[in-house]
């Protein structure tokens, strides 16, 4: 891997990783009326 | 000049120590963007009282009507992909990936200018029509490049970016939501500055994917630990590579078409009727609080599908993969009525949810069994056409089970039992595609592109060359 590579790789996948994580937890939170 | 030459297929040839891994996050950009389009029934009501704000008033547009937006989309993601899945090949990933953003970036701002105008054609021009031909070229273009990256393990790297289109509807939703909320006034819904804002925000989040996307370089190959052993262990080896004009005239490539055509027409009908169903399944028990419960349940099982099923199909082989699909999920969905009739949620929500990630899973594993019979040199554009069947399925299969319900209550039966029918015609088509899926057979050699014949100089710049 060339030096610096693995900032961007990380980089890269927190840009698309968070929005990501936002989304399937609002998700989450809203199944959990099935189990209400 | 130089933006423009820097948008060149040669220029996205990835340098010498660039990790493989960097292009999922590129794909996933486009692939949560455009998955959005799932979650536009969002914006069905607000639209629906434009011009009565708390209810509907007269010159409001009906609900039925504005359903076709949805449809248009999907009608175009279909022909989009059929049409420039060529180009793209040619192209390359971040012109198409560019495209594509400035497709659904823009059919956002102009279906803003419908909402503001209240002009019903131009908001089905622009989401449907010019946001739908962004949606077509998001969704090929993304895979066909990862295909390329993940020869080692095709399922896997598709199963990532098409989890991504299933993920978008939970980005998506809650941020319309959100935004709607914030721009609301007492004279307004909000729907056209959410839409100015989410045009914006996706074409940025696209850009992101356009700019760090990367080919592989001539002759590139991946440093596997375990020397040649994973490619080796491969249950299905790519054939040789088949032009996509040739492909198109196989049985094979029919035989696909209608398997992937008719797991989407058995999935997309039920999960559109997935509230009003388990609430008229289990009156008393379920609420249309825990209807969305489900109906969120079955998001995340079709997500989290796409990417398991594809990645299993690895080590399974493609044909067992949807085998599976089509024999578990005939006998899940024959098996519904019964645990309807046996008050049990638990296993009907559980069945469900096994069918759904089913249903994302025949999504997610078709761009790697085109390219085990059709090799990676057109694999994009085959991708594209092979889409129609999601395009036929995508109106065909709501109609169907809505025909059917409709239909029986018509004549008398209750519309708890109405269901029955429409699970065991779910079931049957289930079964018409495992027939499908039983006569692929590898391509003959006879169809495998002659290098060097002058024909096509694409795969001549490809990577794996």
């Amino acid at each position: 891997m060339a030096p610096g590579e693995r900032w961007k790789l990380v980089a890269a996948w927190l840009v698309v990783g968070i929005p990501a994580a936002w989304g399937v937890a609002q998700v989450i939170a809203k199944s959990m009326a099935l189990f209400r | 000049m130089a933006l423009l030459s820097f948008l060149d297929r040669d220029r996205t040839i990835a340098p010498a120590g660039f990790s493989r891994w960097r292009v999922p996050p590129a794909a996933l950009a486009i692939h949560l963007a455009i998955g959005q389009a799932y979650a536009f029934s969002v914006f069905n009501l607000p639209l629906s009282t434009l011009k009565g704000i708390t209810s509907r008033a007269p010159g409001d547009w009906a609900l039925t009507t504005i359903g076709w937006i949805f449809s248009v989309a999907i009608v175009f993601l279909g022909l989009s992909a059929f049409t420039f899945g060529r180009w793209l090949e040619q192209a390359g990933p971040r012109k198409a990936m560019l495209a594509s953003a400035a497709c659904f970036g823009g059919g956002f701002l102009v279906a803003a200018l419908g909402v503001q105008l209240h002009e019903f054609w131009l908001v089905v021009l622009g989401y449907g029509v010019i946001g739908g031909i962004g949606l077509g070229l998001g969704y090929i273009s993304p895979v066909s490049t990862l295909i390329k990256w993940f020869p080692d393990r095709p399922g896997m790297a598709t199963g990532m970016a098409i989890m991504g289109f299933g993920g978008g509807a939970m980005i998506g939703s809650p941020l319309a939501v959100a935004l709607m909320e914030r721009f609301r006034t007492p004279t307004s819904m909000g729907v056209s500055e959410t839409f100015v804002v989410m045009g914006i925000a996706y074409f940025v989040f696209m850009m992101f994917g356009a700019f760090t996307v990367r080919l592989p370089a001539p002759g590139w190959a991946p440093s596997l630990p375990r020397g040649e052993g994973a490619l080796r262990r491969a249950p299905v080896a790519a054939g040789g590579d088949v032009h996509v004009d040739r492909a198109i005239r196989t049985p094979q490539f029919w035989l696909l078409w209608a398997v992937l055509c008719l797991n989407v027409t058995a999935g997309i009908g039920v999960l559109g009727q997935a509230s009003p169903m388990i609430q008229e399944m289990f009156p008393g028990t379920i609420g249309a609080g825990a209807a969305a419960g489900f109906v969120g349940l079955l998001s995340l099982a079709n997500m989290a599908g796409r990417f398991a099923w594809s990645s299993a199909s690895d080590h399974l082989g493609r044909k067992r993969t949807y085998m599976i699909y089509f024999a578990l999920g005939a006998v899940l969905y024959a098996s519904i009525p019964a645990t309807g009739r046996a008050g049990s949620v638990v296993l009907f929500v559980g069945f469900y949810a096994v069918i759904m990630s089913m249903y994302g899973g025949g999504f997610a594993t078709i761009p790697a069994y085109l390219r085990d019979e059709f090799g990676t040199m057109h694999v994009g554009a085959i991708h594209g056409r092979l889409l129609t069947a999601w395009s036929l399925a995508g109106v065909a299969g709501p109609v169907l089970v809505n025909y059917l319900r409709e239909y029986q209550i018509g004549r008398g039966v209750a519309p708890r039992d109405a269901y029955s029918v429409t699970m065991y015609l779910m079931a049957a088509l289930l079964v018409l595609g495992f027939a499908a899926n039983w006569f692929v057979r590898p391509v003959g050699a006879e169809h495998h592109f002659a290098r060097g014949a002058g024909r096509d100089p694409v795969p001549l710049r490809d990577g794996r060359h």
